[in-house]
């Protein structure tokens, strides 16, 4: 609409009775117009735009995760480096350890090596094992993610179709009963926390079918367990926030339009309801996917499962305050990242999305 | 009562024009119609006026002083065009008519609503009523009688039958045309509609893709439209041959 | 539209307070439920401590680690403790803590999220800005940063979840509250000089508050599991204190001897966040209840509806010729709405017929019943048939209306999938219903966009809807129903939400179509200047049924339902007298519930006799000529007096109010 707009605003109607009309107006010429151009095209709501405004967004959220994990330890009241070592630590240790870390340093200065020090990608050293932060996170992170990636397929596999089945059954007020047993179950299973169905299913399948291993990382059965833990609750989630969006989408004026055209069920909901809901799923998709980092927190806890959630809680017992600013980093960078590559996937399928706003 | 001017008034959003250099007056006691296509601006002059657009250029004036650039109380009122939106469904229509008195005593408030929902020809009765117990024409009513309260000199009615049934359009408009007389406040309408502007409006401007094309007196602009944007609205009224038929027949 | 249907039903009870839909939807079984289990859960927290405290902390080395036996329902833990008291006695802890943390988030995220409301635009947008940014993090990894600040232990917990839930609930209040702060009573109440945090509190926060309840429930849940989450990580609740999420820790331990020591405090868990939950739905409800409740009496208005008399109307005449016939059609909802309550109509092959009426008098549902498209859960009663084929009857032959029927609506933005390629739509059409190719389809859909007039058709068809201007997407539009063969065209308002400027392009358009491919023209428009433009015959509707059916060329001078020529008289033109008050129609037209005895327009109508009030008038064969039939015991005369002064007569404002007041006692 506004971009008509814009294409006639421009044009000068010189009407013989327009009071005023032309006034103040200086016609562009030259390579300004060029500029201008260009500059719009950066700026406005095109595709290279959206990139633009977008990447910009990711590397200011970017500086704040960075920055936040550099202050953490400086937030923490007291002395982080006494309070790591036990009150009985002997002063010189403490003063030593200090120096190591650099915390007897002006802050700024501590500020400007701690980036320097992140850009050549060393994140300073364990207090509790001596090991670099950086060590642990590259051994520790592939575990995470072989949890995460089968976990992210499974929700996306099962919470749409499941959702748009729900709605295509349920349209308009439709089987009230079938609706009222779909939003009980998926409702009880997607308020379920992660590492209490953990518990449940190792309870179930671990100790009393004794099917999978209780906990460790060790041949593939041992991934059943954790990586169900991971999909239920978000599968179950999404699949409620799909047959919302469908009944919405079902609703639209579009959607009576397809009908109009007496088109087979299978194109009415696949070629037309399909694309127009996956956009806003895959928005809130995006949370569910960043809480998912979370949930591996939980369910590499209940299983024992080697990867950098565990290490983080570990960490935080323990006080090791560099290991938690590592990750923290790691696993705040990660979101970042999600919820980035869900709006730019968005935007790709949905071209209205980069319009500036949404 | 007052007079509004607005001279070379021009409003921008980010890089998008949607008014520029509009030179307007609208006489203390009478009625202006500015009429245009959708986009056209017509809206945005209203909405500029009482500070609810970005002015960025020129100045308006109410009784030659400047109106603020931020809405605020003023001489100015507006009454906008869908009566489903612009009350407060939370709000009784008696609140929010007496929101808009000046302060007052208590009991002074509730007579004086009183008498405004009577002059709208609403039963001061309703006054506790929610917006939702209305139809459309008598919410359009209670927001004239809102506007009123705030005792403006200047009336802006921004679209405000274009959601109504065309039973009730004329009821609304009546109403308007009665009470600007009786009251002689300045009225700027804003419509799309030629027929409905020319019962109306004692002048007529033209807005074309933010800009004025046209203006002049009602019968003028009419028999003689100087403008290729004037002609085409008014070859989109339609023609309804019983008007002219009692004469010919 | 449902929303001003329900609208009329005015009764003069003070508006409802938000107190008392509560207490209204605390009533309905999912409120009871909800407060019952509450209440439950607050007796636990209140007295559990009291009645099992000793119990829980009896420390007894004769039962360590026992299973589940009469004694200890749910076992005993290392120290020989009651695991079941345990349980109980949690629920006090874990509440408040989570409780606690609830409130930290509400108020952070009222804070937060109401400030763009109040601040200027630039702080506001700030505010925005730094919520936007920490709402990408989940919230369990800023409890866990929080955590590490706070250390670990109850308090640093219960500030660490706390202010987790602030940027959620922000983003979400702020979400609600820019879109109340967006709509016009608010734009009004700043042009009437009152103040930000005024409007904050009289407008916004009474328009937000079921919502922002539901999502402060929602926080109350999350935070309970977070609690649990935390203390079963070992940060949260320290020994000797004990939550649900330690007691879960201390169970996982001993799965295997004791599996019911894990799962019990990990139902608890689970139960209480249910209870939070159902009682944010009770409360969201309260603010749908609000037009249910209006809803209910005029359903509760006996529907007796003379089922007979609803059928009284002379039987249209069988039309052999007729390519589509509606005979008695009734379009019903449940609860007694009745849109469209007796209409016959008939369509010849090549013919333009309007239908004309004002908001509610069932017009579009009479054509998307032609359409064999209303909408679920709408009854649709009587006969519908289409090239001799009843739709009703046999579903199945409404397939073949994808090749024979095109359909052009209201709003072509909303009409047209924002997904799809434009030239993919149109093509669509084909590749189904005639069985091309898709390249020929395609190909098909380019040459239809050139015929409806659009511009360098093959560009355009590779394009969005989005892309085109309004009148562009009605041209579109118009030609998707081309792709095919139509025999009928039905225009539901084509041209009611395009620009003045345009609409008359595309009525032309529709003439045009209509010429070149003899199809017939079902024209719906509540604009009579629109259907005398475009039609050769014009029904009139009002409250469901037709009132009068004549052809175009009688239509503004031989009118002789009272109703056509107020209608008529109250469309303001060009030659309209300036000093005299426009024509209007007193009243108000009857809700689709309301049982109405008699002429439906009686009450609005000067002329009405108590014959009018008291018997339906049927469509009649009318004075004036072939063709021309009304529904009316006093039809007005036909070329004799002129229309204003007919409808002129009391129409001024107070007669209005009078009548509208009349409508309300």
């Amino acid at each position: 609409m506004a971009r008509v707009e814009i294409a006639n605003a421009g044009v000068d109607p010189g009407g013989p009775a327009a009071p005023g009309g032309g006034a103040g107006r200086t016609a562009p010429v030259g390579a300004v117009p060029v500029l201008r151009r260009a500059a719009a095209a950066l700026t406005g709501d095109t595709w290279p735009g959206f990139l633009v405004r977008r990447t910009g967004r990711l590397s200011a959220s970017l500086g704040v995760v960075v920055t936040a994990s550099f202050a953490m330890i400086h937030l923490i009241p007291g002395d982080p480096v006494r309070a790591a070592l036990g009150i009985a630590a002997d002063p010189a240790q403490v003063a030593a350890r200090r120096h190591d870390l650099g915390l007897d340093r002006p802050l700024p200065a501590q500020y400007g090596s701690f980036l320097a020090n992140l850009f050549h990608g060393r994140l300073g050293d364990s207090i509790v094992s001596q090991m670099p932060v950086s060590q642990i996170i590259s051994d520790r992170l592939p575990a995470t993610l072989q949890l995460v990636i089968p976990a992210v397929l499974l929700i996306l596999l099962a919470g749409i179709p499941i959702g748009m089945l729900a709605a295509v059954l349920t349209r308009d007020g439709r089987r009230r009963r079938g609706e009222l047993a779909f939003a009980a179950t998926t409702g009880i299973l997607a308020a379920l926390p992660e590492f209490l169905l953990a518990v449940g299913l190792v309870a179930v399948f671990a100790v009393w079918w004794q099917l999978f291993p209780v906990a460790g990382q060790s041949d593939l059965s041992s991934y059943v367990l954790p990586v169900l833990s991971l999909t239920v609750v978000p599968a179950a989630s999404l699949s409620r926030v799909v047959r919302v969006e469908a009944l919405r989408v079902l609703r639209e004026d579009y959607m009576r339009t397809a009908r109009a055209k007496r088109l087979p069920a299978r194109l009415v909901y696949l070629r037309h309801a399909l694309p127009n809901l996956l956009t806003s799923s895959l928005t809130i998709g995006g949370l569910l996917f960043t809480s998912l980092l979370a949930g591996t927190v939980l369910v590499e806890n209940v299983f024992a499962w080697p990867g950098l959630g565990s290490t983080i809680v570990q960490a935080i017992t323990t006080k090791d305050y560099p290991l938690v600013q590592g990750v923290v980093l790691v696993y705040g960078a990660a979101a970042l990242l999600i919820t980035f590559a869900v709006d730019v996937a968005v935007a790709a399928i949905d071209p209205r999305s980069t319009v500036r706003g949404t | 009562m007052s007079s509004l001017e607005l001279r070379g008034v021009g409003v921008r959003y980010g890089r998008f024009t949607a008014v520029e250099g509009v030179d307007l007056v609208v006489p203390d006691g009478s009625v202006t119609g500015l009429v245009g296509g959708s986009g056209s601006g017509k809206s945005t002059v209203g909405k500029a006026v009482v500070g609810l657009a970005p002015l960025t250029a020129g100045r308006i004036l109410v009784d030659g002083a400047d109106q603020p650039r931020r809405p605020g109380r003023t001489a100015v009122q507006l009454v906008f065009q869908n009566p489903y939106a612009s009350l407060d469904p939370r709000l009784s229509i008696g609140a929010a008519v007496a929101e808009a008195l000046p302060k007052a005593r208590r009991a002074e408030r509730a007579a004086e609503v009183a008498r405004l929902l009577g002059l709208v020809g609403i039963d001061p009765a309703r006054a506790v009523q929610l917006p939702e117990a209305l139809s459309g024409g008598q919410r359009q009513r209670v927001a004239l009688a809102r506007a009123l309260a705030a005792r403006p000199g200047v009336l802006i009615a921004d679209e405000v039958t274009s959601a109504l049934d065309v039973s009730v359009q004329g009821a609304v408009l009546n109403l308007l045309r009665r009470l600007q007389r009786d009251l002689g406040f300045a009225l700027l309408f804003i419509s799309h509609d030629l027929a409905v502007v020319r019962y109306l409006c004692d002048q007529i401007a033209v807005l074309e893709s933010g800009r004025l094309v046209e203006c002049g007196p009602t019968a003028e602009v009419m028999a003689r439209p100087a403008h290729e944007t004037t002609r085409t609205l008014l070859s989109c009224i339609p023609a309804l041959p019983a008007r002219t038929a009692p004469e010919a027949t | 539209m449902a929303a001003t249907t329900v609208r009329g039903v005015v009764s003069a009870e003070p508006p409802e307070s938000f107190a008392r839909r509560l207490r209204q939807s605390l009533r309905t079984p999912i409120g009871a439920a909800a407060l019952a289990a509450a209440l439950l859960l607050a007796a636990l927290a209140v007295a559990g401590p009291v009645v099992f405290g000793d119990q829980a902390s009896k420390i007894d080395t004769s039962a360590m680690n026992q299973g589940v036996s009469g004694a200890h329902l749910l076992g005993t833990d290392s120290l020989g403790r009651d695991i079941a008291a345990r349980v109980i006695v949690a629920t006090r802890l874990t509440l408040r803590l989570g409780l606690s943390a609830t409130a930290i988030g509400l108020v952070g995220g009222l804070l937060l999220g109401l400030a763009p409301s109040v601040l200027g635009r630039r702080a506001g947008r700030a505010v925005t800005g730094v919520v936007g940014v920490l709402v990408a993090f989940p919230g369990l990894l800023f409890v866990l940063f929080l955590a590490t600040i706070f250390g670990i232990g109850s308090t640093g917990a219960v500030l660490a979840i706390g202010l987790a839930l602030v940027p959620t609930l922000a983003r979400l209040i702020q979400n609600l509250a820019t879109s109340v702060a967006g709509s016009d009573y608010v734009a009004t109440a700043r042009i009437l000089g009152v103040g930000r945090f005024r409007i904050v509190v009289r407008h916004v926060l009474p328009n937000i508050v079921e919502p922002v309840v539901l999502f402060a429930a929602q926080a109350a849940t999350g935070s309970l599991i977070a609690f649990a989450g935390l203390s079963f990580l070992g940060l949260g609740v320290q020994s000797p204190d004990y939550d649900w999420g330690r007691l879960l820790n201390e169970g996982l331990s001993r799965i295997y001897v004791n599996p019911a020591s894990a799962l019990a405090p990990g139902v608890a868990v689970v139960l209480a966040g249910l209870v939070f939950a159902l009682l944010g739905e009770a409360v969201a409800q309260t603010g749908g209840r609000r037009t249910a409740a209006r809803a209910v009496p005029a359903a509760r208005t006996p529907v007796a509806m003379n089922a007979d008399g609803g059928l009284a109307q002379t039987p249209a005449d069988v039309d052999g010729d007729a390519l589509a016939q509606l005979t008695h059609l009734r379009v019903s909802f449940p609860g007694g709405r009745t849109a469209v309550r007796d209409v016959s109509l008939s369509v010849a092959a090549g013919e333009a017929v309007g239908l004309v009426g004002e908001s509610g008098s069932g017009k579009s549902l009479t054509a998307l019943a032609l359409a064999h498209l209303v909408p679920y859960p709408g009854h649709v009663q009587g006969v519908v048939r289409f090239d001799g084929h009843d739709l009703l009857a046999d579903p199945r032959s409404g397939r073949r209306l994808g090749a024979e029927l095109a359909m052009v609506f209201q709003d072509p933005m909303t009409s047209l999938n924002p997904a799809l390629r434009v030239g993919r739509q149109l093509a669509e059409v084909s590749e189904v219903h005639l069985g091309q190719s898709r390249k020929a389809a395609l190909a098909r859909a380019v040459d239809r966009l050139a015929a409806v007039g659009i511009p360098d058709p093959e560009r355009r068809a590779r394009q969005r809807p989005h892309e085109y201007s309004g009148g562009m997407r009605q041209r579109a539009f118009i030609g998707m129903g081309l792709m095919a063969e139509p025999r009928l065209i039905i225009a539901d308002e084509p041209t009611t939400a395009l620009d003045v400027t345009v609409q008359k392009q595309v009525l032309e358009l529709l003439g045009r179509v209509r010429a070149d491919s003899g199809a017939a023209l079902l024209l719906i428009s509540h604009d009579l200047g629109v259907v005398a433009e475009v039609c050769d015959r014009v029904l009139v509707m009002y409250a469901g049924r037709v009132v009068e059916e004549l052809p175009v060329s009688r239509l503004f001078q031989g009118a002789a339902h009272p109703y056509t020529r107020a209608l008529i008289g109250a469309i303001p033109t060009m030659t309209t007298d300036l000093d005299r008050e426009l024509a209007t129609i007193p009243g108000r037209p009857p809700e689709p519930g309301e049982e109405i005895s008699g002429c439906a327009f009686a009450t609005r109508c000067a002329f009405a006799r108590d014959r009018c009030r008291g018997e339906l008038p049927v469509l009649a064969p009318a004075a004036g000529g072939a063709g021309h039939r009304v529904a009316c015991w006093y039809p007005r005369a036909g070329d004799g007096g002129t229309v204003t002064d007919d409808t002129d007569t009391d129409d001024t404002d107070t007669g209005i109010t009078r009548a509208e007041s009349e409508a309300v006692a």
